[in-house]
C-alpha cells in the first residue's frame, strides 16, 4: 500500500517512533506543521508538547525535560535557529542529547517564508560560541525524513548533543507518494543514565559519560560555565583543557559512525555530482540523466553533512576530475569539498531565488 | 520508581558563600535551606535552577539537585523539568538582571502558572558586572550607566506576575523575619510563586546611592509597590492540567493507505501546473488529483507555492503523475496547465507564455485569449448543469484535465473525493469537469 505524505509527517512519524516524549517550538513558517502535529499527538502518548512563548523558551525548556528524563525535539526554520544560538552552545557544553529539525527558508532575516533554500548549511555548523564540534543530518526525501529523524534522536544518545535535521520548506511540505513497505525499521539505543557520582567525566576523552538525570534518587549538577566532573564551575587549566578536549574529540574521534551518504558510483567516471538535502533528488535525477546520455559519472548524496563524510566524499572523488556541487545557496557546502578536493576542479550551481535546480543545469555541468 | 525520602537536617553544603560582607543572598539562601528542612523533602527531587550573576552562583552552595543555565533563560528550562517531572520541586533563583532580560519567559511562566517557584534576588543592580542599572533600578538611582540618576521607571515585578494569573507572589526584603514561612508557602503553592526579595548591593548601589536598609525599605513604600503576600489564589497547576487535559486529544495518527482502485494506463510522466489564488481551494484539489492517481496505481508529487498571506495572492500547485516512483525536482515546463483565476495566470504568465504546441492549457473563457504556444482548451462552468461556485473551479478545471487527457479514470479521482471531506462537493465539482 502506498500513502500520499510530506516531509514533515515523515520527520513527526520518525520522531514518535524514535520514543520523542518532548516537544517545545513557536510557530514559524516553514516549520509549524512539526509543531501542530506534536501539540496534537504527543500528550494522548504521555509526551508533552508545548508552544513556547518564544523561540528561546522553546528550546530552554526541551534542555530541561532532557535533564528530567525527556527524549526532545524543537523545529524551526532560520529565524528561530537564530534565537536558538545561546541555547545549542548550553546543549553543546551541557552534554544535553537533543534534536533541532531547521526547516531552512530564504533568508536572511524574515527573507521568504515560503520560499525553498539551504543557506542554513554553515550556520548549523558554526551557529553558537565557541566553535566546537556539531553533528547535522539532511534528508533528501520522505523516507530519509523518517528515518534520518530517528538517526538524530539515536545519535543525539550517542554522543549526549544537540543533533540537527536539517531540511527545507520543499521537502517538508511536498507531497509524495511513498511505499509503506519501503520505509526502514528503526532502532534508537537506550538512554544509559547516571546513577550517583559526578554527572561529567573528560578521560578518556573521546568517551561519552552517561547522563545523570533529575528525579532518579540522586542529586545531580548541571552547568553551562566551564565545570569540573562534579559540575561544579572551574577555571583550573587543566580540567578546562580537558572538558573542551572531550566536547570535541567524542565527536571529532567517532566520525566514522557518523558518517551517511547515498553514493552511486561509477568506477570509471571521471565526474562527481554531490549534493544533499532537496538537491538530492535533482542530483539523482541528473545522474541518470547524463548516463543514459553516455556520461561516466557518480552520484553522491551526503546525509551526514556534519562533519563532513570525508571518508566517503574521498572514496567518491577518487579518479574523478571534476566535481559538481549543486546548491540553494552561494555555495557553502562546496568550500568543504574543495578543502578535501586535492587539485581537482569543483564546479557550483547555485540558485538563491528561490526555485529549484533544474536536473539539466546539472547533466549539463556533468557532461 | 520509588525514591526514598531523606531529608537532609540542612540543604547547605559546607562550602561557605562567595558573596561581599554586608550582600543580602547569604542571608536569603540561608533562609531557602530553612525552609526546605522545613518542607523535608528529598534533597534528590529538590532542583535549584539558577540564573546568572552573583545569585547564579546560588545553587553550588546547596545538597540539592542543580541546573545552571543561561541568562535570563532560568524560568524556561525550570518549566521544562517541571514539565517532563512534575513530582520535582522546581525552585529559580534569578537576580533583577534575569528578571529583565528573561520578562518574557516570567511573564508567561506566572500566565502559565507553572509550578515553580522563582526566588528573585533583587539587589536593583547588577553587581557581578560592575553596577549597571537593571529593569528594577529604582528612578533616580545612580549606578555605573545611570551615572546622572536613573531616567527609567523600575519594573514592578509582582504587580506584573500578579495581575497575569501567578498563584502566589510575595515582595520583601533580605532582612524579613518571616521569610522562610514564605519561601515554605510559595514552594507548598501548586501554581506559578514569586519571591521578589529586595537587598543591598553593597559593592556597587550602597556606596553610589548612600543605600541603607531604611533606605530599601523606604524606596518600595515611595513607589508604591507594596509589601507581603500581594497575590494568592487557587490555579491550577499546569503540568497536571496539561495531563488532564491530554485524556481528551485524539490517539496518535497512523499512517493512511491508498487502496489502489483503477488501473492507469499512462506510460510517461505528466506535469500539471494549477494556478490559482490563495484560499480557493487550489491545492486541496490538487492532492485529490494525486490521491486518484495513486488509487490508478501512478506515484504521485505535488509541490505548492504560495505567498506568506492565507487567502490573498497566488496559490499554485505542481503536479507529477508518474507510472514509476519520482523524485519532485521541480516542473520548469508542464505538460497541462490549468489556469483558474487571475491571481494564478500572473504568477505562471511567463511559463505559460513559452509552452509549446504539446502542451495544453485549460482554462476557463475569461482567459481565452492568454499568450502561449500550447493548446488552449476552454471549459465554460456556465455551461454545467448547476452553479459552480469559484471556490470548486479549480477542481473543475482539474478534473476537466483528467478526464480529457485520459491521466487515469475518473472513478479514481471520485473514489478520492468521496473518501475525504467535503465529500458532496468536491464530488459534484468532478462531475461538472468531467462532463464539460
Amino acid at each position: 500500500m502506498r500513502e500520499y505524505i510530506d516531509g514533515s509527517t515523515a520527520i513527526v512519524r520518525g520522531a514518535l517512533d524514535a520514543g520523542c516524549t518532548f516537544f517545545a517550538g513557536y510557530p514559524i513558517t516553514p516549520a509549524s506543521s512539526i509543531l501542530m502535529a506534536m501539540m496534537r499527538q504527543l500528550p494522548r502518548m504521555g509526551g508533552v508538547a508545548i508552544q513556547g512563548e518564544d523561540e528561546i523558551a522553546s528550546i530552554g525548556m526541551c534542555i530541561g525535560a532532557t535533564l528530567a528524563g525527556a527524549r526532545a525535539m524543537t523545529a524551526t526554520s532560520g529565524p528561530g535557529i537564530s534565537l536558538y544560538s545561546e541555547n545549542i552552545g548550553l546543549a553543546v557544553m551541557g552534554e544535553v542529547p537533543l534534536v533541532i529539525v531547521d526547516v531552512q527558508r530564504l533568508g536572511p532575516a524574515t527573507g521568504g517564508a515560503t520560499t525553498v533554500a539551504q543557506g542554513d548549511v554553515q550556520f548549523v555548523r558554526w551557529g553558537t560560541a565557541g566553535g566546537f564540534p556539531i553533528i547535522a543530518l539532511a534528508p533528501s526525501t520522505v523516507t530519509e525524513s523518517y528515518w534520518l529523524t530517528a538517526r538524530a534522536f539515536d545519535l543525539a544518545e550517542r554522543f549526549r548533543c544537540p543533533v540537527f535535521l536539517l531540511t527545507d520548506k520543499e521537502l517538508a511540505t511536498t507531497l509524495t507518494t511513498v511505499d509503506l513497505a519501503s520505509y526502514p525499521p528503526i532502532a534508537v539505543r537506550d538512554r544509559t543514565v547516571g546513577d550517583g557520582g559526578p554527572p561529567y567525566r573528560y578521560a578518556p576523552s573521546d568517551q561519552v559519560p552517561p547522563l545523570h538525570e533529575f528525579g532518579r534518587g540522586s542529586t545531580v549538577r548541571f552547568t553551562g560555565s566551564t565545570h569540573d566532573a562534579g559540575g561544579y564551575i572551574t577555571k583550573h587549566l587543566s580540567t578546562v583543557d580537558a572538558l573542551n578536549r572531550h566536547l570535541s574529540d567524542k565527536i571529532e574521534e567517532h566520525r566514522g559512525e557518523i558518517e551517511l551518504v547515498d553514493a552511486d558510483l561509477d568506477e570509471s567516471a571521471d565526474t562527481l555530482v554531490l549534493g544533499y538535502g532537496v538537491t538530492g533528488g535533482a542530483v539523482r535525477a541528473a545522474v541518470a540523466e547524463a548516463r543514459s546520455r553516455g556520461a561516466r559519472v557518480s552520484g553522491l548524496v551526503v546525509q551526514s553533512l556534519w562533519p563532513v563524510p570525508e571518508t566517503a566524499i574521498g572514496r567518491a572523488m577518487a579518479g574523478v576530475q571534476r566535481v559538481v556541487v549543486p546548491e540553494l545557496n552561494l555555495g557553502l557546502y562546496r568550500r568543504e569539498i574543495e578543502r578535501i578536493a586535492r587539485g581537482r576542479t569543483v564546479v557550483g550551481i547555485n540558485r538563491v531565488d528561490g526555485e529549484l535546480i533544474d536536473p539539466a543545469a546539472i547533466v549539463e555541468a556533468a557532461s | 520508581m520509588t525514591v526514598t525520602i531523606t531529608p537532609l537536617r540542612r540543604y547547605r553544603n559546607e562550602t561557605p558563600y562567595p558573596f561581599c560582607p554586608g550582600c543580602g543572598h547569604g542571608s536569603i539562601l540561608d533562609r531557602l535551606s530553612e525552609a526546605l528542612t522545613t518542607l523535608a523533602i528529598d534533597p534528590a527531587s529538590v532542583v535549584i535552577v539558577s540564573d546568572i550573576g552573583c545569585a547564579g552562583l546560588s545553587d553550588q552552595y546547596f545538597d540539592t539537585s542543580a541546573f545552571h543555565g543561561l541568562h535570563g533563560r532560568s524560568i524556561t528550562y525550570a518549566t521544562g523539568i517541571k514539565l517532563a517531572r512534575p513530582e520535582l520541586t522546581v525552585i529559580v533563583i534569578m537576580g533583577d538582571g534575569g528578571t529583565g532580560i528573561g520578562g518574557a519567559h516570567l511573564i508567561n511562566a506566572a500566565r502559565r502558572n507553572v509550578g515553580i517557584t522563582v526566588m528573585v534576588f533583587n539587589n536593583l543592580n547588577f553587581g557581578m558586572t560592575g553596577g549597571q542599572h537593571s529593569t528594577t533600578t529604582p528612578d533616580g538611582a545612580v549606578t555605573s550607566t545611570t551615572p546622572g540618576g536613573n531616567l527609567e521607571h523600575p519594573l514592578d515585578i509582582c504587580g506584573t506576575v500578579g495581575v497575569n494569573g501567578a498563584g502566589y507572589v510575595y515582595r520583601g526584603t533580605s532582612f524579613d523575619p518571616d521569610l522562610s514561612t514564605r519561601i515554605v508557602e510559595a514552594i507548598r503553592q501548586p501554581g506559578f510563586a514569586l519571591l521578589d526579595v529586595w537587598e543591598l548591593c553593597t559593592a556597587y548601589f550602597v556606596p553610589a546611592n548612600k543605600f541603607t536598609r531604611r533606605a530599601l525599605e523606604s524606596t518600595i513604600e515611595r513607589l508604591g509597590f507594596g509589601t507581603g503576600i500581594l497575590h494568592r489564589r487557587e490555579v491550577a497547576e499546569y503540568a497536571a492540567a496539561y495531563r488532564a487535559a491530554a485524556e481528551g486529544l485524539p490517539p496518535r495518527s497512523t499512517p493512511t493507505p491508498i487502496p489502489q482502485s483503477h488501473a492507469s494506463d499512462l506510460a510517461a510522466p505528466v506535469s500539471l501546473v494549477v494556478a490559482g489564488s490563495a484560499g480557493a481551494k487550489v491545492r486541496s484539489a490538487a492532492r485529490l488529483v494525486g490521491e486518484g492517481a495513486i488509487r490508478s496505481g501512478l506515484w504521485a508529487s505535488q509541490r505548492d507555492d504560495y505567498p506568506v498571506t492565507v487567502k490573498t495572492g497566488h496559490s499554485v500547485s505542481e503536479v507529477v503523475l508518474s507510472p514509476r516512483p519520482v523524485t519532485p525536482v521541480g516542473v520548469t515546463m508542464p505538460d497541462v496547465a490549468v489556469v483558474v483565476s487571475e491571481d494564478g495566470l500572473r504568477k505562471v504568465a511567463a511559463m505559460v507564455g513559452s509552452m509549446g504546441a504539446d502542451g495544453v492549457v485549460i482554462t476557463v473563457p475569461e482567459f481565452a485569449g492568454l499568450a502561449t504556444g500550447a493548446r488552449v482548451e476552454v471549459v465554460d462552468p456556465a455551461a454545467a448543469g448547476s452553479r459552480i461556485p469559484k471556490s470548486q473551479l479549480a477542481l473543475v478545471l482539474l478534473a476537466a484535465a483528467v478526464s480529457r487527457r485520459h491521466l487515469y479514470p475518473i472513478g479514481a479521482l471520485r473514489d478520492a473525493a468521496a473518501s475525504g471531506a467535503f465529500a458532496e462537493e468536491n464530488l459534484a465539482a468532478i462531475g461538472a469537469g468531467a462532463g464539460l
